[in-house]
C-alpha cells in the first residue's frame, strides 16, 4: 500500500537568520560564518563539545538536524538522511590544498582532511542521534526538489526508512545556507516536489 | 515492481580499458600496482591509468585540451558502454556520477584548469559529462566517500524499480592526486608495500585510480545480471574509523538480504571492501562472523588496483559480474596469513566454481556502509 507522506517540519538557516516551520527563531548579525554557527549553537545549547571540532559544513548540518529532530512529535526509530549541496566540501578542500601548496610550509592535517568529504556531516548527525540508517550525500547546482522528492519517497515506500531527514546544506566562501526537513507519515504539508520548492524558496 | 539489470559495463584502469581486459589480467593474478616517486612524500605504491593512452583514445571522439583528466576517462568509459549496447539516451535515461573528489586536482596551482575554478565543483563535472553525451536529465552526483560507486548501484536500482527512469548510466571515478595522497599520508594509513588485505602482515592501504561505468536497465536481456537487493546503513559510531562491531555493515547486508528474499547460504561469493587497514579488515571479518558467513569464499581486489575510492565499489561489482559469468573465483592478491579475528574464507587461488549470486560490500569515512546482492539470470 502506498503511504501518504508529509513534510513533518522544516527549518532554514541563511543570511544570519534561523527559522523553524516558517517562523523566525533566531537572528544575529555575525561577522562570519564560523561565528554565526557558534551563536546558533549557543542558542540551541545542545551541550555537545564535539561540535567545535567540526568544519563549517558539518556544523551547519549538525545544527539544522538538531532543530528538526528535537522538535519531532512522533518517535521514529529508522530515520534516513539524504542531503545535497552545490559546493560539496570545497570550503574545507581549499584549506587542505593550502596546507600542501607550499613545499617549504607543508602541513596536511588529518583533522582537516577527514572533513574533505561532504557526507561527514551525515556521520556527525548519525552519531549524535544514533541513526544507523540509510544515508547519502548528493551534489547539484541548485536544490533539486524533483530528486529529493523521488528518492525520499522511494526510501519510505520501500521500507528502507520510516522517515527521512532531507534537504540542502551548503557552505561556499561567504555563503552559508541550509534547508532541512523531516519527511514522515504525519504532518499537514503534503510531501510534493512543488511544496519542497515552495518552502525552499520562501 | 519492476526489476533492475546490469547489461553493459566498462573499466578503465592500470590493467586495461575494457572490463574483459581487466578480468583477463586478474585471472592471471597480475596486479596494476607499482612503485612511484612522490614530490612531497617518499616513494609510494599506486595503480594509475596510462594518460598517453587516455589521450590517444580520447582524440578519436573529442578535443583532449578541453577536458580534465578525469572527464576524459569518464567520457571514454560511458562512450564504450553506449557503443557496446547501441543504447540511445532519452528523457527516460538517468545519469549518476559517483566521485569523492572529482576534479580536485584543478585546485592545485600546477593544474592548467586552475584558472577555471568552477571546474573544481562536482556539479560542473556532472555538467561536462552530461553535455558531451546530451543527457536530458540533470546529472545526479553522488559523493558519499568510499561507498559512492556501490551506493550508486543501489540508487539506480531503486529509481528503476520505482519507475523514475527506464535506464540509468552510472559512471564512477577518482584520481590519484597529491590532495588524496597527502591526506591519507597524514593519517599514516598508506602502506609502504602493495596492500595486503586481511593479512596478518598488512600495513595499510594502497591508493589507486580507475573509472568504471555500467548500464542499469528495467529490460531483462540475455545473460543480464539482476540487482536483487541493496542496503546502506550508517555505523553512527565514528567519522573516520569503522564500528568495532561492524553494526552498520551487518545492517546493510541484512537489509539487502531481506529485499532479495534470500538466505546467507545462497550467496556463492563475497566481494569485500578489504582496504588492508587494521580496523577496516577486522570490522568486516567481525560483521561476516555475526552473519554466519565465514564459509563463503571472500576476496578483496585492492591487491590488484589499490583503493580506487569512489570507483572501488563499482569496479569490484563489475569484476564480480565477470566472475559470475566465467564461474571463476579470483584470488585475493596480497593475502598470506590470516590477520583478522574471525576465520573468514579468503580465496587463496583463482579457481573455477559454479557461481550464481554474489554480495558486494563497501564501507567508508562518515561511518557509511553499502551492500548489494547481484544474481546471474539463466536463460
Amino acid at each position: 500500500m502506498i503511504k501518504k507522506l508529509y513534510i513533518h517540519n522544516y527549518c532554514c538557516l541563511k543570511s544570519n537568520k534561523v527559522s523553524f516551520n516558517g517562523d523566525l527563531i533566531f537572528e544575529e548579525n555575525s561577522e562570519d560564518i564560523k561565528s554565526f554557527l557558534k551563536s546558533v549553537y549557543q542558542f540551541l545549547d545542545p551541550k555537545y563539545s564535539k561540535f567545535f571540532k567540526m568544519d563549517n559544513l558539518s556544523k551547519l548540518a549538525f545544527l539544522s538536524a538538531e532543530i528538526i529532530l528535537k522538535n519531532i512529535t512522533t518517535k521514529n526509530e529508522n530515520i534516513g538522511i539524504i542531503l545535497s549541496n552545490n559546493a560539496s566540501s570545497l570550503d574545507t578542500d581549499r584549506k587542505h590544498q593550502d596546507s600542501i601548496n607550499d613545499k617549504e610550509n607543508y602541513f596536511p592535517s588529518p583533522a582537516v582532511f577527514v572533513y574533505t568529504l561532504p557526507n561527514i556531516g551525515i556521520g556527525e548527525i548519525s552519531i549524535r542521534h544514533q541513526l544507523k540508517s540509510e544515508n547519502g550525500f548528493f551534489v547539484f547546482e541548485k536544490y533539486n526538489a524533483n530528486f529529493h522528492h523521488n528518492y525520499e519517497n522511494i526510501l519510505i515506500q520501500n521500507n528502507k526508512s520510516e522517515a527521512v531527514l532531507g534537504g540542502w546544506v551548503n557552505i561556499d566562501e561567504d555563503s552559508c545556507e541550509a534547508f532541512l526537513y523531516l519527511i514522515s507519515e504525519t504532518g499537514t504539508i503534503e510531501h510534493t516536489e512543488e511544496n519542497l520548492n515552495q518552502l525552499y524558496n520562501n | 515492481m519492476r526489476e533492475a539489470y546490469i547489461t553493459n559495463h566498462n573499466i578503465i584502469s592500470s590493467l586495461g580499458f575494457t572490463s574483459e581486459a581487466n578480468f583477463d589480467q586478474l585471472v592471471k593474478e597480475k596486479s596494476g600496482i607499482k612503485k612511484y616517486q612522490g614530490e612531497n612524500i617518499d616513494s609510494y605504491y599506486s595503480s594509475k591509468v596510462d594518460q598517453e593512452k587516455v589521450n590517444s583514445e580520447f582524440q578519436k571522439i573529442g578535443d583532449i585540451e578541453l577536458y580534465t583528466t578525469l572527464e576524459k576517462m569518464m567520457i571514454l568509459s560511458i562512450n564504450s558502454i553506449l557503443s557496446s549496447s547501441n543504447y540511445k539516451i532519452t528523457k527516460r535515461t538517468g545519469l549518476i556520477l559517483a566521485t569523492t573528489k572529482g576534479n580536485i586536482d584543478t585546485l592545485s596551482p600546477s593544474s592548467k584548469f586552475y584558472i577555471a575554478p568552477k571546474r573544481s565543483y562536482l556539479y560542473e563535472l556532472g555538467n561536462q559529462i552530461s553535455d558531451f553525451f546530451h543527457f536530458k536529465n540533470e546529472t545526479i552526483v553522488l559523493s558519499n566517500a568510499c561507498v559512492s560507486g556501490i551506493l550508486a548501484v543501489a540508487v539506480a536500482q531503486r529509481f528503476i524499480n520505482d519507475g523514475v527512469y527506464d535506464e540509468v548510466i552510472i559512471v564512477s571515478g577518482d584520481l590519484v592526486s597529491e590532495f588524496i595522497l597527502s591526506g591519507f599520508a597524514s593519517f599514516q594509513a598508506i602502506s609502504n608495500e602493495p596492500c595486503k588485505p586481511f593479512s596478518k602482515n598488512r600495513t595499510g592501504i594502497t591508493i589507486g585510480e580507475a573509472v568504471a561505468s555500467v548500464l542499469v536497465t528495467s529490460k531483462k536481456k540475455k545473460n543480464a545480471i539482476q540487482v536483487l537487493g541493496t542496503g546502506s546503513c550508517n555505523d553512527a559510531n565514528h567519522i573516520s574509523g569503522p564500528s568495532r562491531t561492524g553494526e552498520g555493515l551487518v545492517m546493510s547486508i541484512e537489509s539487502a538480504l531481506n529485499e532479495a528474499k534470500i538466505d546467507t547460504n545462497e550467496i556463492d561469493y563475497i566481494s569485500a571492501h578489504g582496504t588492508a587497514t587494521n580496523y577496516n579488515d577486522e570490522m568486516e571479518a567481525v560483521a561476516f562472523g555475526r552473519l554466519k558467513m565465514l564459509e563463503t569464499p571472500i576476496n578483496s581486489l585492492k591487491g590488484y588496483y589499490g583503493h580506487t575510492l569512489a570507483s572501488s565499489g563499482l569496479l569490484e561489482t563489475i569484476i564480480g559480474i565477470k566472475s559470475l559469468e566465467n564461474n571463476t573465483l579470483i584470488s585475493s592478491l596480497g593475502f598470506d596469513e590470516l590477520g583478522v579475528s574471525e576465520n573468514i574464507n579468503v580465496i587463496k587461488k583463482t579457481e573455477k566454481k559454479e557461481l550464481n549470486i554474489f554480495l558486494k560490500t563497501a564501507s567508508g569515512f562518515g561511518g557509511c556502509n553499502t551492500a548489494v546482492i547481484l544474481r546471474k539470470i539463466h536463460d
